[in-house]
């Protein structure tokens, strides 16, 4: 049997019947990345024996163990007390963590195994995971191709075999690309019902953390251990509802939206066919398609990179080179240590985009730029609730296009910040939204997004798993269909 | 011409709460280097604040004695500049939507009260502290430099005053108001050494009659109120000089040197930080609900103007002593301990105006600090009141007491001070006084009753001041009168 084709929770059901070992299955996911990971290098740290250990002990511990065993994969964006956390940074190379991210440790409780932690856009700044300072991670479809970013080596990771599910971050798409790009489930739950206390930072108004996975029902599953109220995160909010796992029903009664200006131009024709494709079954499957529209979708892209790099540029105003990670050798006095340090442990987007974000706020531009894409965000939300008032739930491509190749878009900032179109307005509005697989396009995934009102994550999940059942998409990738 | 400065202030209060602003390590001074931190204020990747509600309604205390507005809603924005001992390279501060505004505080300057109006009270939080270690204790020419995060984070209010101080003395009386006020809230313990009590000044010059403001420059860091006064004074003559001699004023933070009593620029505001301020993400707005004021309104501890009514309405103290004895937090405590004990308030008023203060003075401590307790004063008084001393003897016990700690009973017994009641003892004595002045004694027979004085001078002088006077004075007009 391949283990690797199993979801967690189809896999939690056989152990629980114990006709599978958890020892087996991480013992599985291990031959997987020993095999696979030299050529897509979905990890910067594998945590081999720490794996097995916990593999080992998953059997007897008491407490709240529904997690049992599960082999996950962890975005080094996470801290992980004692696991070196680099952020896929030089200025944090060797950096081990003193205490342990909220989220993992919610999931670490619940007796999931750490597999390790996976390659990310450096301090999760890009779209394709070519901008982690430890080089690129490869798509398990198309080993030329890119995962997508930022969290491109855990959706790598779990197209691969390399891990069952895993944990990612979404400050403008981070998770929901990715999995677009990999053929698997990405979800970005709404802004403050996770903890991000352990995240680091990117732009904290937009980053949320969610989870990586081979099915809706797996995102589900996870995300009941990751939401809550965290004393340690102020923006953090008890989720309304307890988030339940979707049932198999089909999609009547639900009346969705498409947003014309996220499906029309700008979207690669494949990529439409395919999400139109699945449209037809929606409506097939009982629900109710229709036209929506968010007016100022096309100001999303520019005020999300006025914003987030705004808050980018003081987030990342603690890499000095004073208290912890790299610091520059030589310098003459604090000044010269700053600059040197800095030159030499951030990359080029990160610089790009201190840059970008320390522009953005300087008096006499704040006004400008800070201030006016402020007021373009609260035209998104009201853009958002006028939306919500006649439609459940609005879908749209979640990327325009398919995975591209390898160090196609490294030069051209431009075209790689378009690849977020889709994705930045949900980090913009603070709603949830997921990323399904819906079918192919020239051999490469393509991703249906949905999104919701505020804590509106059992409806998008049910909608999300109803479809994800009426369009049947059933392929893995070759790497994990080879070991049939 | 005649010109008229004008002042504005910037005090940063550290709280006393018990743990720092955004996390929960001790606020402690002095503890050992970097034993009070967490990953919040060394700002380790991913660790994010959590606001102190104590410190809020310390805030919140200090808002309402200042007679503030306190808006229902304030955010906290983020002040971006690069220091070592800023972690985050970032301060949490307060900016355009401060916590409380328009508030005031009346002062009394040359016997005339007059209010200085309050711009803004607003919270943030303290930087680590930076040590240079070489020979000027300054980062320039340091050899390196060492930095505790013990401070870091620690809670800091901002209180800024409208430009309504006119001199020198002005701001010393407001600042020593202040503090008093401070003090009266419990919210700090307003040590200037130790840093928790911190003033910047603005100050300018302008010619009398003139409404608008001229060019002012700031005194940063000035570590006792005497120096406020003394720098402000010196900066305002070199202003004044310099617009005689037909000079321009440039903005710039100046540095007053207390030892050469000299003022150099330390920096043009042209090259100031742009600090790039924008709304703290991690943080949500700080909502002062009517309820939560009205719990903090209800929890204020009496202010230095309510105590002196008091002191006046149920004690019976003259307005004066009243104002004396609330003028410091420490003495009206030690005064109404004093006086929980004895019950004579005006009695225990007079030794404390009197005696204690003249003490204090000298010797530069303060009224919590003096070895003379508030139990230890009251025995002595018991004595005094109970004529085993008389009162001069009394107030060289005091001192006694001040200086060696030990009690009144102590000092009484081992320099054996008790009071001579005795007419036996005095009677033999006065016949002496008698028998060797007869000229005295021939004027006061002639009528000139004054010269009482001089034999009750003469009986002390024997005694060493231990005769009991009443007792002496009447055995005296018993016997000069035969």
């Amino acid at each position: 049997m391949n283990l690797l084709r199993l979801t967690a929770m189809e896999a939690l059901e056989m152990m629980g019947r114990d006709e599978l070992s958890a020892g087996d299955l991480t013992g599985a996911f291990l031959d997987q990345i020993d095999r696979h990971e030299g050529d897509v290098a979905a990890y910067l740290y594998v945590n081999e024996a720490g794996a097995r250990e916990q593999a080992a002990a998953a059997g007897g511990r008491g407490g709240d163990r529904s997690l049992n065993g599960i082999p996950t994969a962890i975005k080094d964006v996470l801290c992980t007390e004692g696991m070196r956390t680099t952020c896929g940074s030089r200025m944090l190379e060797g950096f081990v963590p003193v205490y342990t991210a909220t989220c993992v440790s919610r999931l670490a409780e619940a007796g999931v195994v750490n597999l390790g932690k996976t390659n990310m856009d450096e301090f999760a700044m890009g779209s394709s995971t070519e901008n982690s300072a430890f080089g690129p991670t490869r798509n398990p479809w198309d080993l030329d191709r890119v995962p997508g970013g930022s969290s491109g080596g855990s959706a790598a990771a779990v197209a691969a075999g390399e891990a069952m599910w895993a944990l990612g971050s979404d400050t403008g798409g981070s998770i929901r690309q990715p999995a677009s790009f990999c053929g698997i489930v990405g979800f970005k739950p709404t802004y403050g019902s996770v903890s991000r206390y352990g995240l680091v930072a990117f732009a904290s108004s937009f980053d949320q953390v969610g989870p990586l996975t081979r099915s809706v029902r797996d995102a589900a599953l996870m995300l009941q251990h990751l939401v809550g109220k965290d004393p340690r995160d102020s923006t953090s909010v008890a989720h309304p509802e307890e988030i339940v796992i979707p049932r198999d029903q089909d999609l009547s009664g639900l009346k969705i939206g498409i947003i014309s200006e996220l499906s029309g131009g700008g979207i690669d024709a494949g990529v439409r066919e395919v999400f139109q494709q699945a449209v037809r079954t929606m409506a097939e499957a009982g629900a109710e398609m229709e036209t929506a529209s968010i007016p100022h979708a096309e100001y999303c892209i520019p005020a999300y990179y006025i914003l987030a790099p705004a808050e980018a540029s003081a987030n990342l105003a603690r890499y000095d080179g004073v208290r912890f990670g790299l610091r520059a050798q030589g310098a003459r006095d604090v000044i010269e240590m700053y600059e040197e340090t800095r030159s030499l442990g951030f990359g080029d987007e990160v610089k790009r985009r201190i840059m970008l974000g320390t522009y953005a706020l300087s008096s006499g531009y704040y006004d400008a730029y800070y201030g006016q894409a402020q007021k373009v965000r609260t035209l998104v939300v009201n853009d958002f609730d006028a939306a919500f008032r006649e439609f459940d739930l609005l879908v749209s491509p979640t990327t325009p296009t398919t995975a591209f190749g390898l160090g196609e878009r490294v030069d051209d900032p431009l075209t790689m910040y378009m690849s977020d179109i889709c994705t930045v307005p949900a980090n913009l509005a603070g709603l949830p939204a997921i990323s399904i697989p819906v079918g192919l396009d020239g051999g490469m995934p393509v991703g249906m997004q949905f999104m919701g009102p505020a804590f509106s994550a059992n409806r998008l999940l049910q909608a999300a798993h109803s479809t994800e059942a009426a369009v049947a998409f059933d392929r893995v990738s070759p790497l994990i269909e080879e070991q049939d | 011409m005649d010109y008229e400065p004008v002042i504005g202030l910037e005090i940063h209060v550290e709280l006393s709460t018990r743990s720092k602003m955004f996390c929960g390590c001790r606020v402690e001074f002095g503890g050992e280097p970097n034993t009070r931190t967490c990953p919040v204020c060394l700002a380790h990747p991913g660790a994010l604040p959590v606001m102190n509600r104590q410190a809020i309604r310390y805030l919140g205390r200090i808002a309402l004695a200042l007679d503030c507005r306190i808006p229902e809603r304030s955010i906290f924005h983020r002040k971006n500049y690069f220091y070592p001992d800023l972690p985050k390279g970032y301060q949490i501060s307060q900016y355009d939507q401060p916590f409380a505004v328009e508030g005031g505080l009346s002062v009394n300057v040359d016997g005339e009260t007059a209010t200085v109006g309050i711009e803004r009270v607003h919270m943030e939080e303290d930087t680590a502290k930076n040590i240079h270690a070489g020979v000027s204790g300054r980062i320039a020419g340091s050899l390196y430099s060492l930095i505790d995060f013990n401070r870091s984070g620690t809670p800091l209010v901002e209180i800024v005053t409208k430009p309504h101080i006119h001199s020198p003395q002005a701001a010393r009386s407001f600042l020593n108001r202040l503090k008093n006020t401070l003090q009266f809230l419990d919210v700090s313990d307003c040590n200037m050494e130790e840093g928790s009590l911190r003033c910047d000044a603005n100050v300018s010059v302008r010619t009398v009659g003139d409404q608008e403001l001229g060019v002012k420059t700031e005194l940063k860091n000035m570590n006792s109120f005497r120096y406020i006064e003394k720098g402000l004074s010196q900066e305002i003559e070199r202003q004044i000089n310099m617009l005689e001699n037909g000079e321009r004023i440039v903005q710039q933070t100046v540095h007053f040197d207390v030892v050469t009593g000299e003022i150099s620029p330390l920096r043009s505001k042209e090259e100031a930080h742009d600090y790039r301020y924008f709304p703290e993400p991690d943080l949500v707005p700080l909502v002062a609900a009517a309820d939560f004021i009205a719990e903090i309104r209800g929890e204020m501890p009496e202010l230095p103007a309510d105590r002196a009514r008091r002191y006046v309405s149920e004690h019976g103290l003259p307005e004066y002593d009243a104002r004396v004895l609330t003028s410091d937090r420490e003495l009206s405590d030690y005064y109404e301990e004093s006086v929980s004990l004895y019950g004579d308030a005006k009695t225990v008023s007079n030794w404390i105006m009197g005696e204690l203060l003249a003490y204090l003075n000298n010797a530069g401590v303060t009224a919590g600090e003096c070895r003379v307790t508030p139990t230890a004063l009251v025995e002595l008084l018991g004595m005094v009141k109970s004529g085993d001393i008389s009162a001069n003897i009394g107030k060289e016990v005091f001192t006694g007491m001040c200086e060696t700690g030990e009690s009144a009973t102590a000092i009484v017994q081992r320099k054996g001070l008790t009071q001579i009641s005795d007419t036996d003892e005095l009677e033999s004595l006065i016949k002496q006084v008698i028998e060797e002045n007869p000229s005295q004694v021939e004027q006061y027979r002639a009528g000139k009753e004054k010269v009482i004085g001089f034999f009750v001078g003469q009986v002390m002088k024997r005694t060493g001041g231990r005769a009991n006077p009443q007792v002496v004075n009447r055995l005296l007009k018993e016997r000069l009168a035969e």
